[in-house]
């Protein structure tokens, strides 16, 4: 008796306890304007994705609220972010948009972090119609893309420009008289350093190079030590690789050991994160990497010290402001429109300029023509030496040994 | 020269990844799916008093170590335990302890993304060093010469003295040894403790040279198997072995034909194996 009683008290109050919650969110709710983020925090990608990703969402969110919310037609709305790990899967990101979109009922969704998940997942993203605007994402197919999904903006680049901008840098040394003609090229297996590669063969031929060593390994080797030996063996000018991050990491460390001496050593990936300085030092004077930012004007200065505060993490020095970016972009669109008429704010992204701490960035078919292609640590900073429409790219210097 | 001295050192590398799941699987019974977390868990450790505290991670193993086996120890007894009372047979066993393991290695995981989410890299030893005419790197060549100690220790302690003995006899066959007097279920904790302990020293020491996040686990747990079954299950010369055979080829191909083709490499010998020697290397014909 006394238990069926306890029973029925504990029921009652879950009940009550119940009905509770959901009132208090029901009203919460109508305060708030929903924003869902899938990214991976664990998994293959999760090691670049909590450097790059996750801070400038932590950080937009924060500074959002604490300026009282996105201002809409009907008053001001604080933020409510719901995230979730898609564990660097494409399956679980897409199940996560699907849950974001019809039970938590999000408002509009924050782009995923990399090219395949950004293409894998664009059409769930156009099927409910959130805009997407990716970030972490290059390929040459963004015509093709962007016409078939009208829900997709780009703004990193391309792989050719990627490339190019690297064959020019490596033109200059040429034409200048610092290297011959020589290129040790290396990739690794995977769809974006094959992607890289292929696009670079050609390139770099017809800029006159000859690529001695062209080599690729598979993701996650756990010695590239061989790689290292059989390119310094063929004697190369210049060092390429279209790296990822562990790889990137591995490979500098190789070239410091087997003393690979080049006056050009580019890898891709990673190579702009603050982790890269502080594994090798001053030993990486000289390196060139994918991305670079201009960290001399005044709107970046302020970025990467907020996002130091508020995240206490060090932003790196390349899409860690273009992924803000995105986020100022979205913010923009939502409060040029006024509400969360995800259609409405799609076409005011397509038609409207926004101003960032990029400068302004306007979209033209969906793909907003102006990044950053190549940057190099120069001092302890990783400074952008080549771009597409960004000013404050500094001069290249040579790479002379590793200490 | 190059080969040979690069493949034995990436052999030490494999060997520190497998002994601690040999001696769990093979003694224990309990395959372990956690095991490459045990690994990355080393390496954070190595990275966190590396950064933190300028510890050498030489200094961390003795650490960490111990730390690793009374964690292991703990997980067997109040985790495993259970499953190995109540398990019928040794397949029942081992769909269990799969299971089980594969789920602490999510909850690792996770513990691990909520200290240091990022990458676990800095510079230790990372200077040139010429072994036999070939230039190698210093923090390589360390892990190298502890893989080995740590392979001869277990070797010799195996083969040579009492407790090694009854430690064997529990993976020849745990009820005859329950016959002849032996605490298998005090060897069995004890043996999987220090595999667990193993895989910790091997993480410290990998991550002076190879760059590792929280999830990389399984990466490692792969490879771990791929030594064990090659080698035969519970004997450690088979592991090591095995680990010689792989890191030598792997950086034959590498150097010979293409750095792609490792991996193709690696199964292709672990096929041949699995087709003409399915016991392992130096494994028993199970009756």
């Amino acid at each position: 008796m006394i238990r069926r009683n306890v029973l029925k008290v504990l029921a009652s109050t879950s009940i009550a306890a119940v009905t509770g919650l959901t009132m208090t969110f029901g009203a919460f709710a109508a305060d708030t304007i929903k924003i869902g983020a899938v990214a991976p925090k664990t998994g293959p990608l999760a090691g670049g994705a909590v450097i790059t990703q996750w801070p400038n969402v932590e950080l937009w969110v924060k500074q959002v609220n604490a300026r009282g919310g996105l201002k809409l037609k009907d008053g001001q709305k604080m933020i409510e972010l719901i995230e979730y790990d898609d564990k660097t899967n494409p399956a679980e990101h897409i199940k996560a948009v699907q849950r974001l979109a019809t039970q938590d009922k999000v408002d509009f969704i924050i782009a995923p972090y990399g090219t395949g998940f950004n293409v894998a997942a664009a059409p769930i993203y156009a099927k409910y119609g959130y805009p997407q605007i990716a970030v972490s994402a290059i390929s040459d197919k963004i015509e093709e893309l962007t016409e078939r999904y009208p829900t997709l903006f780009f703004t990193l680049g391309t792989t050719t420009s990627f490339v190019e901008g690297v064959r020019d840098i490596l033109v200059k040394m040429k034409d200048e008289g610092k290297i011959g003609n020589k290129i040790a090229m290396v990739n690794v297996a995977d769809a974006f350093g094959i992607e890289l590669a292929d696009a670079a063969r050609p390139i770099f031929k017809d800029a006159g190079f000859e690529l001695v060593y062209d080599k690729s390994y598979p993701l996650g080797t756990p010695d590239l030590s061989p790689v290292m030996k059989g390119a310094k063996a063929s004697n190369p000018d210049a060092f390429v690789a279209w790296s990822y991050p562990p790889d990137t990491f591995a490979l500098a460390e190789q070239a410091i050991i087997e003393n690979l001496d080049v006056k050009a050593y580019y890898s891709a990936v990673a190579t702009c994160f603050p982790a890269f300085a502080g594994k090798f030092g001053s030993k990486i004077n000289g390196v060139l990497g994918a991305g670079g930012v201009d960290p001399t004007t005044e709107k970046m200065m302020s970025y990467r010290a907020e996002h130091e505060k508020l995240t206490g993490k060090v932003p790196d020095y390349w899409a860690s402001a273009n992924t803000y970016v995105s986020l100022q972009i979205l913010e923009q669109a939502i409060e040029g429109v006024g509400s969360t008429d995800k259609a409405a704010v799609t076409e005011f992204i397509k038609s409207n300029t926004f101003d960032t701490i990029m400068g302004d960035i306007k979209f033209e078919n969906q793909f907003s023509n102006k990044f950053w292609t190549v940057g190099q640590w120069q001092d302890g900073v990783f400074k952008g030496v080549s771009s597409i429409n960004v000013d404050g790219a500094v001069p290249v210097v040579e790479k002379s040994g590793w200490n | 020269m190059d080969i040979l001295v690069s493949g034995f050192l990436l052999a030490g590398t494999y060997a520190l990844i497998a002994m601690g799941l040999n001696l769990q699987y093979g003694v224990a019974r309990i395959m372990n799916l956690a095991n490459g977390e045990m690994i990355v868990l080393g390496a954070l450790a190595a990275f966190w008093a590396f950064t933190s505290y300028q510890i050498s991670p030489l200094l961390t193993l003795f650490l960490a170590a111990p730390l690793s086996f009374i964690g292991n120890w703990l997980i067997y007894k109040f985790l495993l335990r259970p499953l190995v009372k109540r398990a019928k047979n040794q397949g029942q066993l081992e769909v269990d302890s799969i299971l089980a393991t594969f789920g602490i290695s999510f909850a690792l995981v996770g513990i691990m993304v909520s200290i240091h989410g990022e990458y676990f890299t800095y510079s230790f030893l990372a200077n040139p060093i010429e072994v036999l005419g070939s230039t190698v790197a210093e923090n390589r060549l360390v892990a190298f010469f502890i893989a080995l100690a740590i392979g001869l220790v277990l070797y010799l302690w195996l083969n040579h003295t009492r407790a090694g003995t009854s430690v064997r006899a529990v993976a020849v066959n745990a009820d005859s040894a329950r016959l002849v007097g032996i605490n298998v279920d005090k060897v069995s904790a004890l043996t999987f403790a220090l595999g667990g302990a193993i895989a910790t020293v091997g993480g410290v020491l990998i991550s002076t040279f190879i760059t590792l996040d929280a999830s990389i686990g399984v990466i490692f747990t792969m490879k771990a198997l791929i030594i064990v079954i090659m080698g035969g299950v519970g004997d450690i010369r088979g592991a090591i072995i095995a680990a010689l055979i792989l890191g030598i080829v792997e950086t034959g191909v590498a150097t010979l034909v293409d750095p792609g083709l490792t991996l193709v490499a690696a199964y292709f010998i672990f096929l041949l194996v699995l087709l003409f020697r399915p016991q392992g290397l130096f494994g028993r014909r199970s009756t």
